[in-house]
């Protein structure tokens, strides 16, 4: 479980550590290719956006031309001039994250408690719930924009109906930047609430029901608080990647010129204008909130809900 | 550039109108070239200590029959069974086998993908590329392209003398023009029609037509897009004086307010196609070529391209060996190819772009009659007269305009 993980290895990688006996030292060499590892592949590489974040101009005028520095007002300055696209990120992923579960729980539900005597339909359900990302997610992606493109049937008929303006579209808006995201990171979600709901004890709500709870109650005083662990891992899985996506919001598919995100910067920043320092500061900004609003997270919820 | 000037008209014209943009190209270089300095550091950031001068890699061309080539998409002749005619008879000809990429999308992005590898002279995967001239001229200045060896490359002087003098490569020893393009307007005639009642776009001012709202598209190209822009408002992109910073900021100003209303929809690059064949645009500013091949593609007379009344962009794609290619006189022979004359009539009949080779046009006017007397690929005089090439930038203004373009594309 991705929660287990999160949440009691203390960042994964020292699991093994907890009970410090004469075998630790056989414990630390076996922890040496993973310590490696996570030094090379990723410390190594944060270090250098970390030192790339703070890099000045070089005074050449030049795309491109950037000289170490201790530029802190790099991170002042990408939070004030790109103040937009950050709160994009943050607010479609919190509505796409919020989607997402509302959609994946009934269906989770259902895969893992109401078609648990039904093991050949609880498999295809699944598969169905998978399948589709067996195909590129750009093309997947890429097709939406198709479906939902200005001259298409689903566009004409919201149009027709009212829902939108004659000279209102759908590609290029939040809404379909936020429908993009929650279609795209549906399975995230799922999964994990599936895998927690398959192991339910129906008897416990059974219980519930003998001891004259209604249903509802029976859902908000056991479902629920029992598979929390479900839903933590689900909306980490889901949040994260989205707060950092780029693809869902470029103007080549489902965004447009009002819906950058953070990545988008980033990818504008770094390729076109060689502009690395903005570029890193982003970044780190991006992973820095991403961590103190997880952690955060994690906490609260690990210590009201679980045990 | 001192023989007496052609009798040919188009020819003297075309010559006027290099040696014009040569001299712009020139007193812009010179404030570039006092930060050469500054621009051997940039090619080994981030945090390079000093330029390393790079020697090209080992041609192996003898032993090698290969070559690797990128290009744009929509770049080359194709047949009615997914072949490339003219790289094919190449082969048959020379012995030499193309890989032909379409992976070339982005000046700005390609050179973002490769430019480490090419600050230090390594191979990028890539023997021969077609950058947009203002980035082949960075590659050149920074030292990362092989100068040609003219006796392969025989038919160099076909190339029309228009070309031969650009600033950054006078004597055109490490570039050579692939095909010029013209950047106008693109619509498709029968949603133009229905939307605007008018028959066709004639001006820039077309394109903020209310009734177009949310269906116009610009290029990411800023040269391109924002070149119109300010020929529309009347600064003449070829003068330092004319396109200063201030007509830049206006006209940057002016396409923000197009975004912002909605009016605009789309900044974006080769994908623009897409949008127009899904009829997500109506009308957009785009490249001469490509439209005549969406019509091709759509079998009908779909889309039809205009020069606003205020002119068009004009640039070429160059055709440049990175240093660490090592494949390079398999690439002159593949450019020597090209410029044949019949070899690029073929060409330029199938892709629709203007042909820098002298001699086509007259091969051209026989065997495809149709394409020649198309002045987006066989450009008369006077349309020719109605073009402008966007002046070089210094290192500054290449950084000031390029943010303040991406700045619109990121909105807010």
């Amino acid at each position: 479980m991705a929660f287990a993980a999160f949440g009691h290895g203390g960042g994964g990688g020292s699991a093994p550590s907890a009970a410090p006996t004469k075998k630790s030292k056989v414990a630390l060499f076996l922890l040496l290719p993973g310590l490696t590892y996570l030094g090379l592949f990723f410390m190594t590489p944060l270090v250098s956006l970390i030192i790339t974040s703070l890099q000045v101009p070089d005074g050449s005028g030049m795309m491109g031309s950037y000289t170490y520095g201790f530029a802190i007002e790099n991170y002042a300055k990408v939070v004030v001039d790109f103040w937009p696209q950050i709160s994009h990120s943050f607010v479609y992923a919190f509505i796409a994250t919020l989607a997402a579960l509302l959609i994946s729980y009934p269906l989770a539900y259902f895969i893992g408690v109401k078609a648990r005597r039904f093991p050949l339909i609880q498999g295809l359900m699944l598969t169905l719930v998978i399948a589709p990302f067996f195909i590129s997610f750009l093309l997947r992606t890429f097709a939406w924009k198709q479906i939902f493109s200005n001259e298409s049937a689903a566009v004409h008929f919201l149009q027709d109906v009212g829902i939108l303006g004659m000279n209102d579209y759908l590609v290029g808006t939040p809404f379909m930047v936020i429908f993009g995201l929650t279609y795209n990171f549906i399975p995230f979600m799922t999964l994990p609430l599936y895998s927690i709901l398959e192991r339910l004890d129906i008897r416990l709500l059974e219980a519930g029901a003998d001891l004259y709870a209604t249903p509802a109650t029976t859902f908000r005083k056991v479902t629920l608080p029992l598979t929390a662990p479900g839903i933590i891992s689900g909306t980490l899985l889901t949040f994260i990647p989205i707060a950092g996506d780029y693809v869902n919001a470029s103007g080549d598919f489902l965004g447009g010129t009002k819906t950058a995100m953070i990545g988008n910067v980033v990818e504008s920043r770094f390729l076109v204008l060689n502009d690395y320092p903005t570029a890193s500061a982003l970044s780190v900004l991006l992973m820095g909130v991403i961590l103190l609003l997880v952690g955060f997270y994690a906490k609260r919820s690990g210590t009201a809900d679980l045990l | 550039m001192n023989k007496p000037l052609p009798e040919d008209p188009m020819m003297r014209d075309l010559i006027k109108m290099a040696r014009r943009h040569q001299m712009t190209r020139r007193t812009a270089l010179a404030g570039a070239s006092a930060t050469a300095a500054a621009l051997a550091l940039a090619a080994c950031a981030p945090g390079g200590a000093g330029k390393k001068t790079l020697t090209p890699a080992t041609d192996i061309s003898s032993t090698d029959p290969n070559l690797i080539w990128s290009n744009w998409s929509l770049y080359i002749d194709v047949d009615d069974k997914g072949g490339r005619p003219t790289l094919e008879r190449f082969k048959a000809e020379q012995g030499i086998t193309v890989e032909y990429r379409e992976d070339y999308d982005d000046n700005d992005t390609y050179f973002a993908k490769v430019k480490d590898q090419l600050a230090l002279g390594q191979d990028i995967g890539a023997d021969l590329v077609c950058p947009t001239q203002w980035m082949a001229a960075r590659w050149i200045t920074l030292g990362y392209t092989q100068t040609f060896d003219d006796t392969v490359l025989v038919n160099k002087k076909n190339v029309q003398p228009a070309y031969l003098g650009a600033a950054y490569d006078p004597k055109r020893e490490q570039s050579l023009p692939y095909q010029g393009i013209l950047a106008g307007i693109a619509y498709n005639k029968k949603a133009y029609k229905e939307a605007t009642g008018k028959v066709a776009p004639a001006t820039i001012e077309d394109l903020w037509n209310p009734a177009l709202k949310g269906r116009v598209g610009v290029l990411s190209e800023m040269r391109d897009t924002v070149g119109l822009i300010l020929m529309s408002q009347g600064i003449d992109i070829t003068s330092d004086s004319s396109l200063t910073s201030a007509a830049f900021d206006n006209a940057i100003g002016f396409l923000q307010k197009q975004v912002d209303s909605g009016q605009v929809a789309k900044i974006k690059g080769n994908s623009y196609k897409e949008d127009l064949v899904n009829g997500d645009t109506i009308a957009a500013i785009a490249w001469s070529g490509d439209i005549v091949q969406l019509n091709a593609e759509a079998g009908s007379d779909v889309y039809g391209f205009v020069i606003p009344e205020s002119g068009a962009t004009i640039a070429a794609d160059t055709f440049v060996v990175p240093m660490g290619s090592p494949h390079k006189t398999n690439a002159e022979k593949l450019m020597n190819f090209y410029y044949d004359p019949a070899n690029a009539a073929e060409l330029a009949n199938y892709v629709n772009y203007i042909t820098p080779v002298a001699g086509a046009r007259e091969i051209a006017l026989e065997k495809y009659p149709e394409a020649a007397n198309n002045e987006l690929i066989f450009p008369t005089d006077k349309t020719l007269k109605n073009t402008q090439a966007f002046r070089s930038l210094t290192g500054q203004e290449e950084l000031d305009f390029a943010t303040a373009f991406q700045a619109v594309k990121l909105g807010g």
